[in-house]
C-alpha cells in the first residue's frame, strides 16, 4: 500500500529499456518516500523477468502471465492494472512514455480518476501549500516537463488523487542496477480474477517491431540538423560529416516534420534523449524540448546562420554561418590533422 | 451497403511551431493573443481519415465536436470547408482550466448526448500539450474500445474494421469491431484542401454568439438555411457533474511555471574561416573528443 510502482513493458521477453530506467527513478523515489518499490509485468513466459526487474530494487514483482497478454491490447492491460492499483493503492506510478504507456497510462488514469503528466523530463519530490484550502501537502511528485512549445517548463502536480502517474521517454531517466542480489518477492497474479473475456476484443493481424537499425543513443558523436538545414538534400552533409568523425545523425522534431530526415532520428522531448561526446547542432535554433534531448552532451558545437539562436547559450562553440561552407571545412582540417 | 456515424474530435489551438520573440508576455507568461490560432495537425489528419469513410460509403455523416472558446467555431467552419457535414462547438466558463481528464469527461457527456456513433475520429495528440491523453480517456469515459496512433484503415466492412497503427519501433495491423475510438498519427495522408463549392456555401455558417455580434440581420438566410447554424453547448445542455468540470474536476494543477531562461555557457565565439576551423577541430582532436 501507499508505495511507487512502475509497469514494466516486455518486449520479445525481455523489459524495455525504459521500464529498468523508470525502476532506477522509482528506487530513489521509495527511499525518499521511505516506501517499497513494486513492479508489474504482463505478458507471457514471464519466468525470466524476476531477475531481470529485481535488482533495480524491487520489493515486490507482480506477474500477470498468460499467453493471451502478450503483445499488448490496451484492454487486458489496462484491466489488471486498475484492478491491482484499487488494490494496492500505490502513491506514484510510471510508465514509459511509449507507444504502449502512452495508450495505457490516460486509460487507468481516466478509470481511476487520478492525474497523470505526459512526457515528463524530470520527477521530483517537494511540499505544496494550497492557499485556497489552507492545506499543507508534503512528500507529493513534481511532474516537470515543459510546455506550450517548450517556452515554459511547468511543475505539475496531483494534490489529492492518487496514484500521482507520470510518463516518461525513454533514455531521460538512467538505468543503474541497485544490487545484482537484491531480495524482492514475487506475485504471481490469477490473471482470470484481473481480466475479462470482453477485454480480447482486438486481433492483432500482424506485427512488425524492428530493432532499431541505428543506434544513435550509443554514439559518442552525434551530428543533428534543424530545420535550418533547409533540405533534405543538404542533410547529405551532416551524413557525410558524420562518416567521418564515426558518429551519427540526428535531427530537431522540425526537420523530421519537414521530411528531411527520418523520424527514428528525432532528439529531443518526444524522440531520443543523448548524452553524446560531442553534439553537432546545424541549423538548429534550440526550442527547450529540442534541449531537452541534448543539453547533457560533453560538448557542443552550434552551426547557425542566426547569431542569437537559444541553443548559442548552452554550446561551447559557437559558430555563425552556413553549413554549406563550414562542414566541409570541418570534415577537411579533421582529415588534416588526423592523418 | 452501410453508412456510418462519425464524430471527429478536434482543437483549436495556439500555432506553438512558430512562436515569435513577443509570444512571452514580460511576466513571463504566454501571450496567446499573438499566437496564430490553428487546427491541430493530427487532428486534420484525424478528418481526413473520417472524409474518406464518408466518400467510400455514401450516406456518412462526419460532425466534428470540440471544446473551446467562441473562436474556436473557426474550426468547424475549416472542417465545413473540407467537407465534414457539421459540428457542435462545447463551450462555456465552467470548462476553463480543464486538464485532460476534466477535457475528456465534458467531450464524454457531449458525447452521450449525442448518442449513437460508430466511430469517434481523433488526433494522437494536440500541438500544445503533446499529452495524447485526451483519446484514450474519452474511450475510457464512454467505455468504448481505442485504437491509437492509426496510420490507415485497410478495411471497414458491415462493423468490422481493419487498422494498420504506427508504433515506436514499427507497426500493427489490427481488426475489431465498431464502436470504437480511433487517434490518428501524423503520418497518415494529410486532409484534403478546403473545397471551393463548400467554402461558397458554409462561409456564413456561424455561432448564435457569432451571429449576435453582427450588425446585419440574416434572420431569414438562417431560417431559410439550417445548416449555416453552428450549436454551441455550454454546460447547461450536457448532463454534468460539476465537480467533474474545469479547475476542479482537474486532478492534475500546474503548482508553478517558469519561463526558460538559458543559462549562458562559456561560448567561444568563432567565425567561418579556415583558421578558426582547424583551431577548433585541433582543439577537438587534442582533447580526444574526436579522432
Amino acid at each position: 500500500m501507499n508505495n511507487v510502482f512502475v509497469y514494466c513493458e516486455i518486449e520479445d521477453g525481455q523489459v524495455a529499456e525504459v521500464s529498468q530506467e523508470l525502476l532506477t527513478k522509482g528506487r530513489t523515489l521509495a527511499n525518499e518516500l521511505n516506501c517499497q518499490l513494486e513492479a508489474i509485468a504482463i505478458g507471457y513466459q514471464l519466468d525470466a523477468i524476476a531477475d531481470q526487474v529485481i535488482p533495480y530494487g524491487v520489493d515486490t514483482l507482480y506477474l500477470a502471465d498468460d499467453n493471451r497478454l502478450y503483445p499488448y491490447q490496451t484492454l487486458p492491460h489496462a484491466s489488471i492494472i486498475v484492478k491491482l492499483f484499487e488494490e494496492e493503492k500505490p502513491q506514484v506510478a510510471l510508465m514509459g512514455a511509449s507507444s504502449i504507456g502512452r495508450d495505457l497510462g490516460p486509460r487507468v488514469s481516466s478509470a481511476l480518476h487520478s492525474g497523470l503528466t505526459a512526457d515528463c523530463t524530470s520527477l521530483v519530490i517537494g511540499e505544496h501549500y494550497d492557499k485556497k484550502t489552507d492545506t499543507k501537502y508534503n512528500n507529493l511528485l513534481y511532474q516537470i516537463r515543459p510546455a506550450f512549445g517548450g517556452n515554459i517548463i511547468a511543475t505539475i502536480i496531483n494534490p489529492d488523487c492518487r496514484p500521482q502517474m507520470a510518463t516518461v521517454r525513454e533514455g531521460v531517466m538512467r538505468k543503474n542496477i541497485l544490487d545484482p542480489k537484491y531480495k524482492g518477492k514475487t506475485v504471481k497474479l490469477d490473471v482470470s480474477k484481473y481480466v475479462s473475456d470482453t477485454d480480447f476484443v482486438v486481433e492483432i493481424i500482424e506485427r512488425h517491431i524492428e530493432k532499431s537499425k541505428l543506434n544513435i543513443k550509443g554514439a559518442p558523436i552525434i551530428v543533428a540538423g534543424g530545420y535550418g538545414v533547409g533540405s533534405k538534400e543538404n542533410f547529405q552533409l551532416l551524413h557525410e560529416l558524420a562518416e567521418v568523425l564515426g558518429g551519427e545523425v540526428g535531427a530537431s522534431r522540425a526537420a523530421v516534420d519537414a521530411g528531411y530526415v527520418e523520424h527514428e532520428r528525432q532528439i529531443g522531448q518526444t524522440g531520443l534523449t543523448v548524452r553524446p561526446k560531442l553534439y553537432i547542432a546545424c541549423g538548429i535554433s534550440g526550442q527547450i524540448q529540442h534541449r531537452a534531448g541534448m543539453e547533457q552532451s560533453a560538448q557542443i558545437i552550434a552551426i547557425n546562420t542566426d547569431p542569437e539562436a537559444p541553443i548559442n547559450s548552452i554550446a561551447d562553440y559557437v559558430i555563425t554561418g552556413d553549413i554549406a561552407t563550414i562542414i566541409p571545412k570541418m570534415i577537411k582540417y579533421y582529415k588534416k590533422n588526423t592523418k | 451497403m452501410k453508412a456510418y456515424k462519425i464524430i471527429v474530435l478536434a482543437k483549436q489551438v495556439p500555432d506553438t511551431r512558430n512562436v515569435g520573440k513577443d509570444a512571452m508576455k514580460a511576466d513571463g507568461t504566454v501571450n496567446r493573443a499573438v499566437l496564430p490560432a490553428i487546427f491541430n495537425p493530427e487532428d486534420l489528419n484525424a478528418l481526413e481519415q473520417a472524409l474518406r469513410i464518408k466518400d467510400q460509403f455514401p450516406g456518412t455523416t462526419v460532425k466534428i465536436l470540440t471544446m473551446g472558446p467562441g473562436r474556436a467555431a473557426d474550426i468547424i467552419r475549416e472542417g465545413l470547408f473540407r467537407g465534414a457535414d457539421g459540428g457542435i462547438l462545447l463551450t462555456d466558463r465552467a470548462f476553463a482550466g480543464s486538464d485532460t481528464l476534466a477535457t475528456s469527461y465534458a467531450l464524454g457527456q457531449a458525447l452521450k448526448k449525442i448518442g449513437k456513433v460508430d466511430l469517434v475520429i481523433a488526433g494522437r495528440q494536440a500541438i500544445d500539450g503533446d499529452t495524447a491523453q485526451v483519446g484514450p480517456q474519452v474511450a475510457e469515459k464512454l467505455k468504448m474500445l481505442q485504437v491509437t496512433y492509426v496510420e490507415e484503415v485497410k478495411e471497414l466492412k458491415n462493423d468490422t474494421i481493419v487498422v494498420k497503427r504506427r508504433l515506436d519501433r514499427g507497426v500493427e495491423t489490427v481488426k475489431c469491431k465498431l464502436p470504437l475510438v480511433i487517434t490518428v498519427n501524423g503520418t497518415a495522408p494529410e486532409c484534403r484542401a478546403r473545397n471551393a463549392k463548400l467554402l461558397m456555401t458554409y462561409k456564413r455558417a456561424k455561432t448564435v454568439t457569432e451571429l449576435q455580434k453582427e450588425n446585419e440581420d440574416y434572420t431569414t438566410l438562417y431560417n431559410d438555411r439550417p445548416e449555416l447554424n453552428i450549436p454551441e453547448w455550454t454546460v447547461n445542455d450536457i448532463e454534468t457533474d460539476a465537480s467533474q468540470l474545469g479547475l476542479t474536476g482537474s486532478p492534475t494543477k500546474v503548482k508553478s511555471i517558469e519561463n526558460v531562461v538559458l543559462q549562458a555557457k562559456d561560448s567561444k565565439i568563432i567565425s567561418d574561416s579556415d583558421s578558426d576551423i582547424e583551431n577548433m577541430m585541433i582543439e577537438l582532436i587534442t582533447s580526444h573528443t574526436i579522432g
